[in-house]
């Protein structure tokens, strides 16, 4: 990674920001690496967790919202667990990609479209479809589904359904989600 | 026994499919053991992760649809089995114990949450409030000889001031079960590692190495099979093992069990009544050898 400049790119309110929406004082952190020494997919990752925390401290909105990082926690909370100033470091992950997500950003494309067909899924039946989670997710990415090989595993075992679940309260759930919607906009 | 050990229910979405087996052995080990589950009416789904990753407040209300549904039941505490619906469900409560949060959410409801209901895993139950005294008294059939090691994956237990049970970096619950039911436990260094998780379709490569490394390491140490309690775990490790293998070049054979599953055995339950027929690694040899190592 190249040096950060951060006189010309530090944000005050994007730190302010995440301090608020967290809960967690950002300068508790004085980079042991713990986090980073126990994250399962740092090697997956392009800028390491404790790394991003430093980012955050630096005010270094555009990188941190663009990085892939943020996509790929799977919130495993073991930087949260093993962080000795008890920073919640998966929740400012999690917070991190809520801002990405405003602002518009999907490094991670398929990661997003996964996510993204689950909730519509949620939405729509009131609980996860899976035959329809897969379909959607297929359509979405226009890839074709990688785990054709696990179809003759699964299909005889009659754990998938071919239609939802209804609820009762499926009306409930859809108000949730608009609400959620229009409550985002004011 | 008593009257007291009556709970909500909360199966969770894969409950309902892609881990009905550890449905089916949850519910029929807890009515053996007189722990009483009554389904919550009309669950909906928890949101899961990708609900947290869009908005706290979204998945906080998709979560207390559920507990509020529990309240009306007149009950106080829900369990579950899956480790990810927990988290939520938990999460939920804990947020929602802050007023400004609590209101912010309920407005996303038909009906408001009033934070009255604590979230369990039946994991939590079993070993806190039914005791592991009663588990050995009501064995039946020792599972003797049968060397296991039990995996917990990442969230059962973590981040401790959330989920509030056993250790975070050593759980033990699993294990003193299976041991208290006759099993060998061998110690198994990665059992809160996490493996993988949701990424098994959209970033497989991710599910391919870190689910490999928990086989080899079981494979390492020996074990016969491994045991879980989380319904992703058990999916990654199993359903994908073939396919760990010819990413990986390896050659595990390992069955996975939900603990319920072996749990059920020991209390002298059918194979069927188990769900065994719906694990994609054979667990036939394992179970054949069940008790064999006495007869010598
Ligand atoms: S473990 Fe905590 S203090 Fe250490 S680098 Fe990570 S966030 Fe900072
Ligand atoms: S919660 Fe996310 S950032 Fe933290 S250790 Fe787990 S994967 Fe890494």
């Amino acid at each position: 990674m190249g040096i950060v400049n951060i006189t010309k790119t530090y944000d005050a309110d994007f730190v302010k920001q995440v301090e608020k929406e967290s809960g967690q004082d950002l300068s508790l952190c004085y980079q042991c690496g713990n986090c980073t020494a126990g994250c399962p997919y740092t090697f997956a990752y392009d800028i390491p967790v404790s790394r991003i925390m430093r980012m955050v401290q630096a005010g270094q909105k555009d990188t941190v919202l663009k990085c892939k990082s943020i996509w790929l926690c799977a919130t495993c909370e073991s930087c949260t667990t093993r962080c000795p100033n008890n920073i919640d470091v998966a929740h400012i992950m999690d917070v991190l990609r809520h801002m990405a997500r405003r602002e518009g950003y999907a490094p991670v494309p398929t990661v997003k479209k996964f996510w993204d067909s689950f909730l519509d899924s949620v939405e729509n039946n009131g609980r996860v479809f899976e035959v329809g989670l897969l379909a959607a997710y297929v359509a979405k990415t226009g890839r074709f589904w990688t785990d054709l090989d696990l179809g003759p595993k699964v299909l005889p075992k009659g754990k998938m359904h071919f239609k939802p679940h209804e609820i009762q309260g499926k009306d409930e759930i859809k108000k949730i989600f608009k609400r959620f919607q229009e409550e985002s906009r004011k | 026994m008593s009257d007291s050990l009556t709970y909500a229910y909360y199966p969770g979405c894969s409950g309902t499919g892609t881990s009905m087996e550890y449905d089916m052995s949850t519910r029929a080990v807890c009515e053996k053991l007189g722990i009483r589950l009554t389904d919550i009416p009309d669950w909906s789904c928890c949101g899961s992760t990708p609900a947290h990753t869009v908005d706290h407040s979204l998945s906080s209300a998709l979560s207390a649809r559920n507990l509020q549904l529990v309240e009306k039941m007149d009950l106080d505490t829900a369990v579950t089995p899956c480790p990810s619906c927990l988290t939520n469900l938990k999460s939920a409560e804990h947020r929602m114990k802050k007023d400004e949060m609590r209101e912010k959410v309920n407005k996303l409801l038909d009906n408001p949450y009033n934070g009255g209901v604590s979230t369990k895993s039946v994991l939590q139950i079993l070993v806190e409030d039914l005791g592991l005294k009663a588990l050995k008294e009501s064995t039946i059939k020792p599972l003797k000889g049968l060397k296991v090691a039990a995996y917990y994956g990442c969230i059962m237990n973590r981040p401790p001031e959330v989920m509030n049970f056993d250790d975070p970096e050593h759980p033990m619950a699993m294990d003193n079960i299976l041991k208290a039911m006759g099993a060998t436990v061998l110690p198994y260094p990665l059992k809160v590692e996490c493996c993988g998780a949701s990424f098994g379709i959209p970033r497989k490569d991710v599910v391919m190495r870190l689910s490999g490394k928990l086989l080899d390491v079981a494979d390492d140490i020996g074990v016969d099979a491994l045991v879980t309690a989380c319904p992703l775990c058990q999916m990654n490790l199993d359903l994908r093992q073939t396919q760990i293998n010819s990413a990986t070049g390896a050659k595990h054979n390992i069955p996975i069990f939900y603990y319920t599953q072996l749990m059920g055995i020991a209390l002298g339950m059918n194979e069927k009544e188990m769900g065994m027929d719906k694990l994609c690694v054979s667990p036939r040899k394992v179970l054949d050898a069940i008790g064999k190592e006495e007869k010598k």
